[in-house]
């Protein structure tokens, strides 16, 4: 996929107090995504849209979700799924939200109402199937975890780490964090050789991601095996128990619903085509200035 | 678009953002459509077999599982499967309070056993507080008597050749009477017991009364109910379909419920 012409390099830093031409034809493209980068983000796209899909069924097999080392039908639910005779609903806590249509009460393809928690449609497979979903789940569990590792090793040794995704000094002050929130809300991009580089949200994002979401969901989901506990029980402890681990693993599941969704906007926003390429070949080119910013 | 771009690339490009914009919709119907097709299914089944090859190889297998104190105990044991077995045999069972159930303890022992609820009684007990967690994803908290399951099958003399212990139950679901099986780590695991007592009573029928297996580094369904016998054998290939399970056979369960 690399383009013959150039050798496996990191992105350059741009030279200091350097600037960007306006006149130039051609925009100029720097190498963005590695291999091993472009590889992980298509492989977990693939993974976490069916681990998602996959818990989901398994979620429709007990639609409750509990605090602490128990938790079944007579126990308190902080959150729960359900139908009652004409309704679907969401309850969190005290908070009841009728959902007919989508939650807890919907209709499938072939015009049946059904009542289980998650519709057809966003679960695999598309009919209640605990055991199908299992195989898918655990199967795919392994390609995350795998993966994951890999990535981070690779992202410490190979300087992705230190060089894309380390937070600078200055990146730190409440200044810069607050202007660079300011240019997202306005939707103003960087552009010229601003954008060869990741801003301090995105830094942020991607390390929060990395390094705290996806080894959450990895640690819960362990926490929630039997044989595993055996070996491991300080799990319990840190999770509180592992009805716990299992809301945190559910919660967590969202968060990166919530990440994608704004990474898909984000994308969007910025300009899919070049976007999408770089992440394809590895080649991004810097979007050009407007006249006067910058 | 720039001369710069072959138009290789953005054929690629092209293609790739189409399929990551409607990735769901085929990924969804494609997954319903090779869900039942063989070589899918082997692969499927990897991560259960990696599961439990990474368990029995890199983690302790006399790990014990968690145990309790009464202070943790769930306030309602809830059952699941069974609740009371259907049949003239055991309703009579029932009525005189189990006091001719037999259990047998055959196939690969060198002693053949046949043992009454007293002599399962007399032997040593072990009681334990743990967390019995369902395939669905409820747990709950309870306190179990019962005879060390290895205790058994020492009296009986278990043969080295006997890789697997098949358990057999009273209650019949659709087609067939339940059975489970495990291998022998788990079931000379000090944790493995018969149980006759829950919650300091007589265990109760929905709870799978006279007696139940309890295999705590598993999940419930392996934890047979409604016990008639124990065999131990050296390959799963002739108990029911081959899988070594009643829902192993017939949806598709993991046979190892570790994970």
């Amino acid at each position: 996929m690399a383009p013959p012409d150039t050798p496996d390099a990191p992105p350059q830093p741009p030279p200091a107090g350097s600037t960007v031409s306006h006149d130039r034809a051609a925009p100029r493209r720097v190498y963005r995504h590695r291999l091993p980068t472009r590889i992980w983000h298509w492989t977990n796209a693939l993974t976490l849209l069916v681990l998602l899909m996959s818990g989901l069924m398994i979620f429709n097999a007990h639609p409750r979700l509990y605090w602490g080392q128990y938790g079944a039908n007579y126990d308190h639910a902080w959150l729960a799924i359900g139908a009652t005779e004409k309704t679907g609903f969401l309850r969190v806590g005290s908070l009841r939200v009728e959902t007919t249509g989508v939650l807890g009460r919907w209709t499938d393809k072939d015009g049946v109402e059904q009542t289980w928690a998650f519709p057809g449609w966003a679960t695999i497979p598309t009919r209640y199937s605990l055991a199908d979903a299992r195989r898918w789940h655990l199967t795919f569990a392994w390609a995350l975890a795998i993966a994951l590792t890999l990535y981070m090793l690779w992202t410490a040794v190979g300087g992705h780490l230190r060089r894309d995704l380390q937070v600078r000094r200055g990146e730190w002050s409440p200044r810069h964090i607050w202007q660079d929130v300011k240019d997202h809300a306005r939707l103003r991009f960087p552009t010229g050789e601003a954008a060869a580089r990741y801003n301090i949200l995105q830094k942020l994002s991607y390390i929060g991601v990395i390094f705290v979401l996806l080894p959450l969901i990895i640690a819960t989901g362990l926490t929630m095996s039997p044989g595993f506990n055996a070996t491991a029980p300080w799990l319990l402890d840190l999770f509180g128990g592992r009805q716990s681990a299992r809301s945190i693993h559910f919660i967590v599941a969202w968060l990166l619903v919530a990440f994608f969704l704004v990474h898909i906007a984000m994308v969007l926003l910025a300009g899919p085509v070049n976007e999408v390429r770089s992440m394809l070949t590895g080649w991004f080119r810097l979007p050009e200035a407007k006249d006067g910013s910058e | 678009m720039s001369d710069l771009v072959l138009p290789r690339r953005e054929l690629i490009l092209r293609a790739g953002g189409l399929v990551a914009a409607a990735g769901a919709l085929p990924l969804l119907s494609g997954c319903d459509a090779i869900n039942g097709v063989e070589p899918v299914r082997k692969i499927l089944s990897l991560g259960e077999e990696m599961h439990f090859a990474s368990q029995r190889a890199l983690t302790n297998r006399d790990a014990l599982a968690r145990e309790f104190t009464r202070a943790d105990l769930s306030p309602v044991f809830r059952s699941n499967g069974t609740r009371m077995p259907a049949g003239a045999d055991y309703a009579v069972h029932a009525r005189r309070g189990f006091a001719d159930w037999r259990v047998a303890v055959r196939g690969l022992v060198a002693r053949p056993l046949s043992l009454s609820m007293a002599d399962i009684r007399a032997m040593p007990q072990r009681t334990q507080i743990t967390r019995h967690d369902c395939v669905e994803g409820w747990s709950a908290i309870g306190e179990w008597i019962g005879v060390p399951l290895r205790s058994v099958l020492a009296a009986a003399g278990l043969r080295d050749s006997a890789r697997y212990i098949v358990f057999r139950c009273a209650d019949r679901i659709g087609d067939a009477d339940y059975y489970e099986s495990c291998d022998r780590v788990d079931a000379l695991h000090p944790q493995t017991i018969l149980a006759w007592a829950l919650n300091g009573e007589v265990l109760p029928i929905a709870n799978g009364a006279p007696l139940r297996l309890r295999i705590e580094r598993q999940l419930g369904y392996k934890h047979a109910k409604y016990l008639t016998a124990i065999e131990a054998v050296d390959s799963l290939d002739q108990v029911g379909a081959g899988k070594g399970g009643y829902w192993e056979d017939r949806v598709d369960y993991e046979w190892y419920a570790g994970i």
